[in-house]
């Protein structure tokens, strides 16, 4: 893994522009991306949370441990993502006939069922997103938090924000409780060890997405020279 | 002031404010394109809002779950899903399933449709409202994926073939399209469009002022503003 020091840019140039980087005296000038408005970031130095000033959306959010946060969390995740995939969610005990599902065979039944659109929509959102960032985040994080920025960082960032929107575990878990509640109607159910492992999947996720500020990170890459 | 009265534009992928030079500039820090607003952003919006229309009423009319049991075929649509959940007594479920599934996926397509048309009107009505009522359209819409898994689960489990299986039904692909069009419509709004006829209501100066990064016009500066 060929890897480069990062530079620090601490705060990043005013303007991305090839000039001799004079330090900016009253703080980096951001645009909000909801409503446009251009302002000056407040210097900061610790945690820090600002927001723009006409519609309040979040344009910093900063916190000194925040990478050692986020890559406990990925940690942890990764391991409740690989027990909820291992063991079965639900099994349901009818007459004395039982039968279970894991999160791959909700995939196969409806796979099976000709419905391979709608398999493809549950795998997605259940399975290969939240594997690929937690993957994502662990290559990032680990070197990150040695200090070294990992080669294809930036791709990496990039295919994070496009995919975070399209990860739905915790919809996912309200589904299966409701299908719990919907099945003790007329069988009687057990949980299975995945349903645990998703409901703290579920906070293992919301966490590391919290404590990961991406923008942190492109700080750290700075600005590449442009080619001509 | 916005940045686009500058020509600076904000990067979408890294947020990294620069320069907007020409057609076909480059971010320089991450290589994405750079653009004062989404691409057609309007017509992508309305191209995503109009299929997810479309695919709305297939996904109500078909059955998006099949029951067989000793008792015989039962074919249930979104709408008699609820129905039954509410007459077995489990009205809360009956409650959940129906703003998720019914509620959520029509409240969004009304709301970006009026997003949409004030936007073209350049309506300056309320943006701050406008832009939370995009805000609560975005939070809210992954969450009528809901019926998509509870029938996957269902249909997974319940697959005893002496007493009852469950199979999906074809109204499930096209609830899931209008789930998938309707998120891929509403991440193609620019919020900022809502903001754009207010901002050029602001009087500008004569002569338009090049883009500097340390605009000196008092009234044009930045730092005018509350913070
Ligand atoms: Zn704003
Ligand atoms: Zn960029």
């Amino acid at each position: 893994m060929s890897t480069i020091r990062y530079r620090f840019i601490a705060p990043a140039p005013m303007l991305a522009q090839r000039r001799p980087a004079a330090p900016p005296a009253r703080g980096e000038l951001v645009a909000c991306h909801e409503c446009d408005l251009l302002q000056r970031l407040q210097p900061f130095s610790g945690d820090s949370v600002q927001r723009c000033a006409r519609c309040r959306a979040l344009l910093l959010r900063y916190r000194v441990d925040g990478a050692q946060r986020s890559l406990a969390w990925a940690l942890t995740g990764v391991m409740l993502f690989l027990i909820t995939n291992a063991f079965p969610i639900v099994t349901l005990e009818l007459q004395g006939i039982r039968n279970n599902s894991t999160l791959a065979g909700t995939v196969l039944s409806l796979w099976h069922e000709g419905l391979p659109i709608v398999a493809g929509v549950v795998a997605i959102t259940t399975i290969c997103v939240p594997g690929i960032m937690l993957a994502a985040m662990l290559y990032l994080l680990l070197p990150l938090n040695r200090g070294v920025l990992p080669a294809g960082s930036i791709g990496l960032l990039r295919a994070l924000a496009a995919m975070r929107p399209w990860g739905m575990v915790e919809v996912f878990l309200l589904g299966v409780l409701v299908a719990l509640v919907k099945l003790t109607h007329f069988a009687s159910v057990i949980p299975g060890t995945a349903l645990w492992s998703l409901g703290a999947l579920v906070i293992a996720l919301a966490a590391m997405s919290a404590s990961f500020h991406a923008d942190e990170v492109w700080r750290r890459i700075g600005i590449q020279p442009l080619k001509p | 002031m916005t940045a686009a009265h500058y020509r600076l534009a904000n990067c979408h992928s890294c947020g990294l404010l620069s320069r907007l030079e020409g057609d076909g500039a480059h971010c320089p820090r991450c290589g994405a394109h750079l653009h004062l607003r989404k691409p057609a952003s309007i017509a992508r919006t309305w191209a995503y809002l109009i299929a997810a229309m479309i695919l709305y009423i297939p996904a109500n009319a078909l059955p998006i779950m099949i029951t067989g049991s000793i008792l015989g075929e039962q074919r249930d649509t979104i709408l008699s899903g609820v129905v039954f959940l509410w007459s077995s007594g489990s009205w809360p479920l009956a409650l959940l399933v129906f703003f998720a599934s019914i509620m959520v996926p029509m409240l969004k397509m009304i709301a970006l449709t009026l997003l949409l048309i004030s936007v073209q009107c350049r309506s300056r009505w309320q943006p701050l409202q406008r832009l939370k009522l995009y805000r609560l359209v975005e939070f809210v819409g992954r969450w009528s994926m809901l019926d998509i898994y509870v029938v996957a689960i269902l249909a997974a489990l319940v697959q005893i073939q002496s007493l009852a299986t469950v199979t999906a039904g074809p109204g499930a692909v096209a609830f899931a399209a209008v789930v998938v069009l309707t998120m891929l419509s509403a991440m193609s709004f620019d919020p900022r469009l809502i903001w754009d006829p207010l901002n050029d209501a602001t009087p500008e100066p004569a002569t338009p002022e090049p883009a500097t990064p340390e605009p000196r016009e008092p009234r044009a500066s930045p730092d005018a503003l509350p913070r």
